[in-house]
Parts: C-alpha cells; sequence; structure tokens
C-alpha cells in the first residue's frame, strides 16, 4: 500500500535509499541485476544532481550575504587588509577559474573585493577568505563545480574547533542509519566524497585522489593538489565519526555509485560530471565486480 | 508458496495449448477441450496437460553466484508433426521441450512378461508379434536440446524465427541466434556491452523476430528506445536499420524519468506492420514506417505518476510489464496493479480496466468494468489510487491467436476469460 502521505522527494532520501538498493543486489538471489543496478545509478546521479544544486544555491546566498556584511565591515575599516603573500599566491591561482565563473553573478559587490584581493577575476569569496578564516593555510577548497569555494561557511560553523564544519549525508550500512554531519569540507557533498569522508579511518591517499579527480581543468592541477594535501591531513585529525565502521568494500560501492556510471554524465554538459570521471577513474571495486559478473 | 508465482504465460500457435512457467522452474501446460466449440453455448475449458520441472536452481561455482531456476519466457514452435515443441529459459539456459502424447502401447510381446520380466527362453514355443492396444492418455515431456553457457548475463527474451529453424536469446547486453539443432555453437548478432563497463548507459530489454521477415528483428532497451535491425546487411548488427524514439516530455522530467521510460516488452502485431511496447504507465503502438514516433500511445495508469517516489521505495516501479494483441491486431492488453488488467480498442478508441479476482470470477459472470478515482470526490464502485494493492500485479496476459480468449496471470493464479456469447 502506498501510504497517502507522498514521500518526501527529497534528494538526500533518495540518494540513502538508491544506495541501500545497490547494497542489497549484492545479496540477492540469482546475481546482480545489471538493468535494477542501471536504473537505480540513473536516480542516484538525477538526487545528486539536484542535491548538488541545492547546495550551491544555498552557498551562493549565503555568500551573497556574506559579501553585503563584509561591505558594511569595509566601510567601518579605514585601513586596508593586509595580505599574507603566501596566501594570496594560493588564492589567486586556486581562484581564477571559480573567480571566472563567479564574476559575472557577482555584481558590484565583487569589485570592492577585488581591490583587496589581486586576483585575476574577482569573487565574493576572495575578501571572505582574508577577513574570515585567517588560516596559515588556504582554507577554501576546490569545488568540483568550479564555483564559487565552500569557505564562506566556515563562518557559520564556530563550534568546530577546526573550523571547518559542513553538512555531510552519511549513509551508515551497519546501522542503516542516515546521519547528517557536521564536518568534513563542502565539495565532498558531492556523494562519493561525503560518504567517504562520513567513514573514519580513510586512507588519506585514497582520500586525496577522489578529491583530485574533483577538480576538473588541467591547470589548476597543482595549487589544488597543494590544498588538498593540506587539506587532507587536516582532515585526518579534526574528524570525529565514531558512529561510522571502517568498511572499506563498502566505501567503495558508494564511492563509486555516488559517482554513478561515467558514462550517465555524458549526457549532458554539467559541471560535476567533470569531477566524477577522474574520480570514478580512480575507484574500481565495483566495476570489477560489474566485469567479473 | 513463492515457487507458485507464474512468470511467463503464453498460447501456441493454434490456441489449443496455454503455457506456464513458474518461479519454481516449472511448467504447466493447460489444453482447450475441443470436443464443445462447436456449440458456442459450451464454455471451452481448459484443463491441466502436462506438468514438468524444466529448470532447476544451478550455482556457478566460478562466480559464486546461484542461478534461479524461474521460467523467464515460454515460446512455442509451430507445429510439425503429432509432438509439441516448446523454448522455456531461466537466466542462463535455454531449453527445447518436446511435448508428445502416448495412447497405445504395446501388448503381447513374445519373449517379455507383461511386468517386463523375460519369459524362460524354454517356455516359448510361438511367435507372437505385439499389438497396439489403447490406454489412458499420457503426456510426456522431454528436454530435447539443451542450450547453454551462451549468456554472460541475465536473459530476459527468446523469439522464434519465422524460418522454424532459429530462434534468438537475448540478455541484458547481448543477442544470440541459435540453430533448433545446434546447442554448442550460436552466433552473436548484437552486442552492446561497452569496452569500459562505467560507460554502461543501457541495457537491451526485449527483442523479438518479425513475424513474417526472417531476417528482421527488434530489441528494446532500458532507455526507451527500439532498434529494428536487419540480419541480410551484416553479421553483427550493432548498426540498427531504424530507430524508434520518441523525445522526452520536458515537463514531466523527475528523478525517475529514465525509469519509467525503460520499456519492458515489445511485441510485433500479427500482421507485421506494427510493433508495440510497454513502458512503466504506457503502451505504445508504432508503425514500422515512422521512427520518430508512437503513432499510438495508451496510458495504462497514469494516476501513478506522481506516486513515483513511494513506488520506488517499495519496488514496484522496477515490475515489468508484459502486453499482448489479439488476434486481428485490433485491441491490445497489458496488466496493472490490483489485479487489474487494462484493454485498448484501438478501432473503437475504447478502453476499459477489468479485475482478475476470485471475487468476481464465478463462472458465466461477466466481468465488471473498473475504475480507478484519481481525485476529488470517489463515486460509488470507484477505488481510490491509495486502496490499490501493489502486490497483486499481473505482469503477464496472453491473448489466444483467433478467439476472444484471454489468460491473465496473477501473483500465483491463472484466469481465463471468454467472450461472451448470446
Amino acid at each position: 500500500m502506498i501510504s497517502t502521505m507522498e514521500c518526501a522527494v527529497d534528494a538526500q532520501s533518495l540518494i540513502s535509499i538508491s544506495l541501500m538498493k545497490i547494497h542489497n543486489s549484492r545479496t540477492q538471489r540469482g546475481g546482480i541485476k545489471l538493468h535494477k543496478n542501471l536504473l537505480v545509478s540513473y536516480v542516484l546521479r538525477n538526487a545528486r544532481q539536484v542535491y548538488i544544486k541545492e547546495k550551491y544555491a544555498e552557498i551562493y546566498r549565503m555568500q551573497q550575504y556574506e559579501e553585503v556584511m563584509t561591505v558594511c565591515n569595509e566601510i567601518q575599516e579605514l585601513n586596508p587588509l593586509d595580505l599574507e603573500a603566501e596566501d594570496a599566491e594560493d588564492e589567486e591561482q586556486a581562484r581564477t577559474a571559480c573567480c571566472a565563473e563567479e564574476a559575472s553573478a557577482c555584481g558590484s559587490p565583487c569589485h570592492r573585493g577585488a581591490a583587496h584581493c589581486r586576483a585575476a577575476g574577482t569573487v565574493a569569496g576572495c575578501s571572505l577568505l582574508e577577513d574570515g578564516c585567517k588560516e596559515p593555510e588556504p582554507s577554501y577548497y576546490r569545488s568540483c563545480c568550479m564555483e564559487a569555494p565552500p569557505a564562506p561557511l566556515c563562518e557559520q560553523c564556530p563550534a568546530n574547533s577546526s573550523a571547518h564544519c559542513n553538512k555531510t549525508t552519511v549513509l551508515d550500512l551497519d546501522t542503516h542509519v542516515v546521519t547528517t554531519v557536521e564536518n568534513g569540507y563542502l565539495h565532498q557533498d558531492c556523494c562519493c566524497d561525503a560518504l567517504q569522508c562520513g567513514q573514519s579511518a580513510q586512507s588519506p591517499a585514497k582520500k586525496r585522489k577522489v578529491e583530485f579527480g574533483c577538480c576538473a581543468s588541467d591547470a589548476e592541477e597543482a595549487p589544488d593538489f597543494t590544498a588538498v594535501r593540506k587539506r587532507a591531513k587536516r582532515e585526518d585529525c579534526s574528524y570525529s565519526a565514531p558512529d561510522y565502521t571502517d568498511t572499506s568494500n563498502i566505501s567503495n560501492l558508494i564511492s563509486i555509485f555516488g559517482s554513478g556510471f561515467s558514462g550517465l554524465l555524458s549526457r549532458q554538459a554539467d559541471l560535476e560530471q567533470i569531477c566524477s570521471k577522474q574520480a570514478l577513474a580512480s575507484l574500481g571495486a565495483w566495476t570489477r565486480a560489474i566485469v567479473a559478473f | 508458496m513463492p515457487a507458485d508465482i507464474i512468470s511467463t504465460v503464453e498460447f501456441n500457435h493454434t490456441g489449443e495449448l496455454l503455457a506456464t512457467g513458474d518461479k519454481g522452474g516449472r511448467v504447466v501446460i493447460f489444453q482447450q477441450e475441443i470436443e464443445n466449440k462447436n456449440q458456442p453455448q459450451f464454455r471451452s475449458e481448459y484443463n491441466v496437460y502436462s506438468t514438468f520441472q524444466s529448470h532447476e536452481p544451478e550455482f556457478d561455482y566460478l562466480k559464486s553466484l546461484e542461478i534461479e531456476e524461474k521460467i523467464n519466457k515460454i515460446r512455442w514452435l509451430p507445429q510439425k508433426n503429432a509432438a509439441q515443441f516448446l523454448l522455456s529459459t531461466n537466466d542462463k539456459t535455454i531449453k527445447l521441450w518436446k511435448i508428445s502424447e502416448r495412447d497405445k502401447r504395446p501388448e503381447g510381446y513374445n519373449l517379455k512378461e507383461e511386468d517386463g520380466r523375460y519369459k524362460d527362453p524354454n517356455t516359448i514355443t510361438s511367435l507372437r508379434v505385439p499389438v497396439l492396444k489403447p490406454m489412458d492418455l499420457m503426456v510426456e515431456a522431454s528436454p530435447r536440446r539443451v542450450f547453454a553457457n551462451a549468456h554472460t548475463y541475465h536473459i530476459n527474451s527468446v523469439s522464434v524465427n519465422s524460418d522454424n529453424e532459429t530462434y534468438l536469446s537475448a540478455d541484458d547486453l547481448r543477442i544470440n541466434l541459435w540453430h533448433l539443432e545446434i546447442t554448442d555453437r550460436s552466433f552473436n548478432i548484437v552486442d552492446i556491452k561497452p569496452a569500459n563497463m562505467e560507460e554502461l548507459t543501457e541495457v537491451i530489454t526485449a527483442a523479438e523476430f518479425h513475424p513474417h521477415q526472417c531476417n528482421t528483428f527488434v530489441y528494446s532497451s532500458s532507455k526507451g528506445t527500439i532498434r529494428l535491425c536487419d540480419m541480410r546487411v551484416s553479421a553483427l548488427c550493432d548498426k540498427h536499420s531504424k530507430l524508434f524514439e520518441e523525445p522526452e516530455d520536458p515537463s514531466n522530467r523527475s528523478f525517475f524519468s529514465e525509469i519509467i521510460s525503460s520499456i519492458s516488452d515489445v511485441k510485433f502485431s500479427h500482421n507485421g506492420r506494427y510493433m508495440m511496447t510497454r513502458d512503466y504507465l504506457s503502451v505504445k503502438i508504432w508503425d514500422l514506417n515512422m521512427e520518430t514516433r508512437p503513432v499510438e500511445t495508451y496510458q495504462v495508469h497514469e494516476y501513478l505518476r506522481s506516486k513515483l517516489c513511494s513506488l520506488y521505495e517499495n519496488d514496484c516501479i522496477f515490475d515489468k510489464f508484459e502486453c499482448c494483441w489479439n488476434g486481428n491486431d485490433s485491441v491490445v492488453m497489458t496488466g496493472s496493479y490490483n489485479n487489474f488488467f487494462r484493454m485498448f480498442d484501438r478501432g473503437h478508441r475504447r478502453d476499459v480496466t477489468l479485475e482478475a479476482s476470485r471475487e468476481n470470477s464465478k463462472p458465466m459472470q461477466v466481468l465488471k468494468p473498473r475504475k480507478v478515482c484519481t481525485g476529488g470526490k470517489r463515486k460509488k464502485d470507484e477505488i481510490s489510487v491509495d486502496s490499490l494493492d501493489f502486490n497483486k500485479k499481473i505482469l503477464h496476459t496472453a491473448w489466444h491467436p483467433q478467439d476472444n480468449i484471454i489468460a491473465v496471470a496473477t501473483t500465483n493464479n491463472l484466469y481465463i476469460f471468454q467472450d461472451k456469447v448470446n
């Protein structure tokens, strides 16, 4: 019976339901049903696209808010900010691509930030980085979608000692509990990464590989890698997710299906598919399972 | 009993025999009682004719996988002699069964007693030739061919060619061509497996030979496309001759668009000019000469479109409904939930919803049309969408090739309905 209440067509819950189906299909009699799993992966992809778009819309809204706040602060401050040289360099290079994306979207407030930024383009987040997270290392992370860096969100979560916060949806395959964790970094909410992040004791090397793949264009590879490595280190110490069992086989499954079949993604010229393709290349377990089957 | 779940239903070419396969690997064949056929006021009944175990569960040790014995498809061969032949298949192996009758038995052996023991040769003094005497009818089923080890993926279709010598079998990614006499060899005629499985975007969902053109077959995909292939063009039919596809309506886009556009069944019309496809919510009739869109579309249960999320959660959205034509291609039929099935009269633009259930299946009782209330005030006798029982699904239906007799399979039961005779 279908309940009279239409089930919540929520991207996040669809992702977890889909992953459960894929997981259960491994133990079904008669072997893995290729057709059904393919269809489930389509739902997974669709849900992830919506989820990511929602996330970035949210970030963008917050950025706009932060921009306004920053401008207000700037008006109050009479001295220009001191830039840390190394930060500026890293940020410049890494920001180039995302700045380009955001430049048109930002509008006039961006130009104010540019004065402080010294980057080729400007993005609202640039100034925020300098104002806000005064980290010794770049605290923003290249998003899969090549949009504004998620750093501004750091502002929102003061509680965490590492000042890195974000919501990550994690599916615990043992207890079948879906939890949203205030941890991790935004781009890891791309499902594969988010869920990998949700499991403790992930090897930094694996994470790095995935995230590296998530950063699309070749031009940004070098600074990305630096940022990624730094971030990976931080993750290890700041990470606190005792609920999640370390089951690397299952994490492979999740991360692979987090990205979906790369062929599905070539259907549209969408942003996240770029990261998924490369992410997929590094994840072989499920593929091997399919091939063997 | 889960093993009793009917998984396929098929009339033979005369309609005299009706075969069903089930999840337990059994085939049950019903035969129509012909005696009263000339007197229309008598119902011609179908009675059990033969029952046999076609497939057993197997274990693939290499892959550590169990192979289900469930019969996915049965297809009859046209009758050539006294015996009947059918192909039955599970996920991996196709078998050719011979069903023959024995109604005489030899009696009066020269050298043997009646019970089969050999007589003492010293007591035999004369020659006696055995005589055939009538006996109670016995129907025997024997496996004549086993076509194995040709499919890596799950077999979803078999189809006998009009040449009566070859047949095709299709799995998720490949279609093979067999000769009915040869079991150790088959030809691969379609292969859509990508070099890198990560690039997989669609699978084959059904395939069928054209009823008259022995060189033509079609196969449907999970993406809602149908490809028509001509075997004369090349040995490997990866390139289609025709591609039938209707563009998606963007206003209907949802998380589940890909699932509901996946085609679950494809059937040529008897006259060979049309084909019918079934996807989750609709039945489409295609003219083989027009690839851009179907000529007719019938909504089976459009009221489910707003319930797709729940249907995804309970897995009903993956149900594979079949469809069938009547003998003169004027009416098509397919199943739905709550033991409902739908008929669409193409000529008169009428459709009807009927129910297969014990309550309204007393003999001679005319089936009452059913209606699902889609919104607003529910009228008397209407059923609201939320009251539908999604465990009662009719996936398999079959129509007698000549008469208005239909076979409808609910989960565990087979219903046979006939035209009302005045």
